[in-house]
């Protein structure tokens, strides 16, 4: 159990998460409609992509699953799931780059795209480095105190849940090509990349069991790490399934390209 | 499409199906042994933690060495089960598949998995055991002799398979 004061977030910042959530997911459909006109028309799958990836972070942040992570291991794993792993994933499934670039104006297009091929973003998208940021920053939290002191600090609890969301989105953005990619790696590197990433989550998952982070009990750990492990298990599944998925389609395009001459 | 386009056409899908490298046998053959590995490590999972409940999560007599390779084959398996699927799914559309060398590369690379869990991961790095509370001796040698056989069954499998191979090209010329 928690003990002495607990972070909550505030009234008022639920209800501009709220109003944000309304608002990107409106946006998103307003742009697909306005681009249909002028090109190739949006799968609509991707909406609903958009939609559900939106709303899984939304929960991770707020109501009662995000009341109860204050109190419960299980509960703060579950956010975890959604955060880090499910939402980024929905999201990157609906290339919401790829329909911006459509949407803005040309001027502003080429500016983003310059953004995007810059050195950061190369170094940031690389697989590697993207799975230090992801992987690594969850050992930090559950190895040290940062996940006592993010119960007691209100900045760091952000900071701590910003970081999981953004570095989830960064890493599965890394290993599958969905989206605007300016910076492509071969398939053998992400497919090691992204083996070892799934191995570090199972070791975690197995020493959380062992070693329940400070303010939990055993119990608690010990089913939170269980749902780190086979919930983990689940997602990165889809991402193995899409990563060879996208591999084997191109080799026999390549194949066929090749005969053609 | 007119007559000879059509023609043309059928040749090429067909050059396509069959167009084979040397490295064709060595493909079919490493789909097999991952396919093999993956179909234990979910046996295991699916069989041995979440039915019979023999075995267990996480018992804390495991060395952090075992926990490490534990962590690292659980992953390699699941990948393992996938990308051999894909690579099936590849031998096939091409029409190369050659089931007889892919079911002996299956059960060889069973064997040699259920093999390393036995030895390795249950007894030198004490992962877990097969079961508790009872004389765990007698599970250790049936487990440990099942992938005895099915290493021997899966080498037996591809030698006939390349010696029917190697009779088929003598006979040929």
């Amino acid at each position: 159990m928690m003990h002495g004061h607990v972070v909550e977030i505030s009234g008022f910042l639920e209800l501009f998460i709220l109003v944000f959530t309304f608002i990107v997911i409106i946006s998103y459909i307003v742009a697909v409609y306005m681009t249909n006109r002028k090109y190739k028309k949006w799968p609509l799958i991707r909406v609903a992509f958009w939609m559900m990836g939106v709303l899984s972070i939304t929960i991770g942040v707020i109501g009662p699953i995000a009341e109860k992570t204050h109190a419960s291991f299980q509960a703060h794993m579950v956010n975890h799931l959604l955060l880090g792993m499910l939402g980024p994933l929905l999201i990157v499934l609906s290339a919401p780059m790829t329909l911006l670039l459509r949407s803005v104006p040309i001027g502003w297009g080429r500016f983003i795209s310059k953004l995007l091929k810059s050195s950061y973003v190369r170094w940031i998208t690389h697989p590697i480095a993207a799975t230090l940021l992801n992987t690594g920053g969850l050992w930090i939290l559950y190895t040290t105190d940062l996940y006592r002191a993010m119960h007691v600090s209100v900045l760091l609890y952000v900071l701590v849940h910003v970081h999981v969301l953004l570095a989830g989105y960064i890493f599965t953005l890394s290993i599958i090509y969905i989206d605007v990619t300016p910076h492509r790696t071969s398939f053998l590197l992400r497919a090691i990349v992204l083996v070892l990433s799934m191995a570090a989550h199972s070791i975690l998952s197995k020493w959380i069991y062992a070693n329940p982070p400070t303010g939990t009990t055993i119990t608690d750990a010990q089913l939170g790490g269980m749902l780190m492990y086979y919930g983990g298990d689940g997602i990165e599944l889809i991402l193995v399934i899409l990563l060879c998925y996208q591999y084997f389609r191109g080799k026999s395009k390549r194949r066929e390209k090749a005969l053609v001459y | 499409m007119d007559k000879m386009g059509e023609i043309e056409l059928n040749l090429r899908v067909n050059k396509v199906e069959m167009r084979k490298s040397k490295h064709d046998e060595q493909f079919n053959f490493w789909s097999g042994v991952l396919f093999g590995l993956g179909l234990v490590a979910f046996i295991d999972e699916a069989v041995f933690h979440q039915l019979l409940h023999w075995h267990h999560f996480y018992d804390k007599s495991t060395t952090s060495m075992g926990l490490i390779t534990d962590g690292i084959f659980h992953a390699f398996s699941w990948f393992a089960t996938v990308v051999s699927l894909f690579m099936l799914a590849d031998l096939r559309k091409r029409k190369i598949w050659d089931g007889k060398q892919w079911a002996g590369a299956t059960i060889l690379g069973a064997g040699v998995f259920q093999l390393y869990d036995g030895i390795i991961q249950h007894k030198v790095m004490g992962l877990h055991q097969i079961r508790y509370n009872v004389e765990v001796i007698y599970y250790d040698v049936v487990w440990n002799i099942i992938a005895g056989f099915m290493i021997i069954i899966g080498l037996i499998l591809l030698i006939q398979r390349k010696a029917s191979k190697t009779k088929g090209k003598v006979s040929e010329t």
